[in-house]
């Protein structure tokens, strides 16, 4: 592997690797719990949120960075509430660049999840109520578990999308080498130096490995839960 | 004793029933499809809320919509088996089996329904390690049995649990649930539109049409009133006597029953004297003579008197007869009323053919 890239790109694969971990760490918890809302909650703003979860699948990319330097900037109210609390600065860093990702794959997990609530035998969960199980213990015992295909799914995929995520990370934590320059950005940098055709060669050919390499792996994972289902 | 007293209302539907059965005992909820068996039965189990009512289970109350009380459904101890069993995929059987039984709390400590009695009682020993998806259908559904008994229930309801099964299969899980009945004193609830399995295993009936309840109390007193010509057809009609073996002549597949005063030959083998037995005699099957019979090829002459006659429908009549200390049902043409006079309080002997009973042992009264 050190033969084959430089000190720089093998710096742009960690952080890739890192922000794209990151963002579905930050990004599943939230998913799950508006998937099942999606597919079990009624009440009144129900294809508002559905649709405001969409929005980043048909949004620039740089559109939703830029929302994100507005609300988590160093100006911005959210972002100046986490300074002053915590001392955590997310424009520029890392973390910033896993939370742009984040929010870009995000509806990538919904979805997924969501697929696999609406596959869910609601009588399953109305049997185990009858067997005693409260609304907590049903959910770790029976839906969770029963809804782990999608969960697993969705996090392969949106991590595999959370490498390549360009638009947002480079508008709210822009290209900062060690920090938020993951393989995109390092691809683009290459591109636009001059001399950069072979580096911006051996980084397209990494991106192309890595997404392929995180599908199939999504793919049969999903397949051997649903085996061991017995569907 | 179960006391319900609830109304539920949808859109085309209005449900509005009404019906007090002991406990311990076996009570069938009878009625076509869609006549609103399953939300009652869904209403006791808590997992349908009632528009307005009472539900209350041996002096709990578990639905009081006065004042307020609901207790959810996985506080009510009351086990359900569905008609689709609904066993956890990602669980193994003795998973599955566990489920309720360690979520029994304070009741699972006095068990009174062990885990190694329900797998030799329902016959699961083999099945253990298996996934619900390896099970046949007729095995899932003896789970499902067996993971609902384990939750110690108070009260146990089955929602046609036989009807998802072919008839081979049926008739592999109707003893388990005669076992059951038999060996553990557990309250039931069966929900059926099979005449016959309410046969086989009820105490009690409940008859619904509709959204109403149209009849109940014990089986045998329900199955002479007129309401069940509405829901099982003509043909299907008939008393429903429960009585004990008297006698055997076994190498000729008969015994006697007494039933009331009188003993009745019913084509049956391999029941001991001394069984309690139930008999159903189809009204339909049955002759009535206004004078002592002789030289007849039937096995069955009982001396009784017409209690009741009633027009059925415009060409046939349905008679009671009190053959002491027990009914039985006739259905004759009105031309055959007409001719012999039959009239409350005639004497006329009761005439069945032992190969037109149908009986099965019956432990419990």
């Amino acid at each position: 592997m050190t033969d084959l890239l430089q000190p720089a790109e093998l710096e742009a694969l960690r952080l890739s690797l890192e922000v794209a971990a990151g963002s579905v760490l930050l990004s599943l918890p939230p998913a799950v719990g508006i998937a099942w809302l999606l597919t079990r909650g009624r009440f009144p703003g129900r294809p508002l949120l559905d649709a405001f979860v969409h929005l980043p699948l048909v949004l620039p990319p740089v559109a939703v960075g830029y929302v994100l330097l507005l609300l988590f900037g160093q100006r911005g109210p959210l972002g100046r509430w986490l300074h002053e609390q915590f001392g955590v600065q997310l424009a520029f860093t890392t973390a910033g660049a896993a939370l742009a990702t984040a929010v870009m794959a995000f509806p990538l997990m919904v979805r997924a999840i969501r697929l696999s609530l609406e596959h869910l035998d609601p009588g399953l969960e109305a049997a185990a109520r009858t067997l005693g199980a409260g609304p907590l213990d049903r959910f770790c015992t029976i839906t969770l578990p029963l809804m782990l295909p999608g969960v697993i799914a969705g996090a392969v995929t949106a991590f595999a999308a959370g490498l390549g995520e360009f638009g947002a990370v480079i508008t709210f934590a822009a290209n900062v080498p060690g920090q938020t320059r993951t393989i995109p950005l390092a691809l683009y940098t290459a591109i636009q130096s001059p001399g950069g055709d072979a580096p911006a060669l051996r980084l397209a050919v990494l991106s192309f490995v890595l997404g392929l390499a995180g599908l199939l792996l999504a793919e049969w994972l999903a397949r051997r839960i649903r085996r061991s289902l017995g569907r | 004793m179960l006391k319900v007293a609830v109304t539920k209302r949808w859109e085309e539907f209005d449900l509005q029933v009404r019906f007090q059965v002991p406990t311990p005992g076996v009570v069938a909820l009878f009625g076509r499809s869609g006549c609103g068996k399953s939300t009652t039965v869904n209403l006791v189990a808590g997992l349908v809320t009632p528009d307005s009512g009472r539900i209350e289970l041996d002096g709990q109350v578990l639905e009081d919509t006065d004042y307020r009380i609901s207790v959810p459904a996985e506080q009510r101890a009351i086990g359900y088996v569905f008609q689709d069993s609904r066993l956890f995929p990602h669980f193994s059987v003795a998973g599955n089996l566990r489920y309720g039984l360690e979520r029994a709390g304070a009741r699972a400590a006095s068990a009174s329904i062990g885990f190694e009695p329900v797998v030799s009682l329902l016959g699961l020993g083999g099945l253990l390690h298996r996934r619900p998806h390896q099970l046949s259908g007729g095995e899932r559904q003896r789970v499902s049995l067996g993971r609902a008994l384990l939750s110690q229930p108070r009260l146990l309801l089955l929602d046609e649990p036989l009807a998802s099964l072919d008839v081979a299969r049926r008739e592999e899980v109707l003893p388990y649930l005669e076992a059951l009945r038999d060996t553990l004193s557990i309250p039931m609830m069966y929900v059926s539109h099979q005449f016959e399995e309410v046969l086989r295993l009820a105490t009690h009936i409940v008859v619904m049409d509709a959204g109403k309840v149209l009849a109940q109390g014990p089986v045998s007193e329900v199955s002479l009133m007129p309401e069940m010509r509405a829901v099982l057809g003509a043909d299907a009609i008939g008393a429903v006597l429960d009585g004990v073996i008297e006698n055997t002549a076994d190498s000729r597949g008969i015994s006697g029953v007494r039933i009331g005063r009188g003993i009745l030959m019913v084509s049956l083998r391999g029941l001991a004297v001394g069984t309690r037995v139930r008999v159903q005699l189809l009204a339909r099957d049955i002759i009535l003579a206004i004078e002592p019979p002789r030289g007849l090829s039937v096995r069955n002459a009982l001396e009784g008197k017409v209690t009741e006659v009633t027009a059925d429908d415009h060409d046939a009549h349905l008679v009671k007869v009190d053959i002491g200390g027990a009914t039985v049902l006739s259905r004759v043409t009105a031309d055959a009323v007409a001719e012999l006079r039959l009239r409350p309080g005639l004497t006329v002997w009761v005439l069945v053919k032992a190969v037109s009973t149908r009986g099965h042992a019956f432990p419990v009264t």
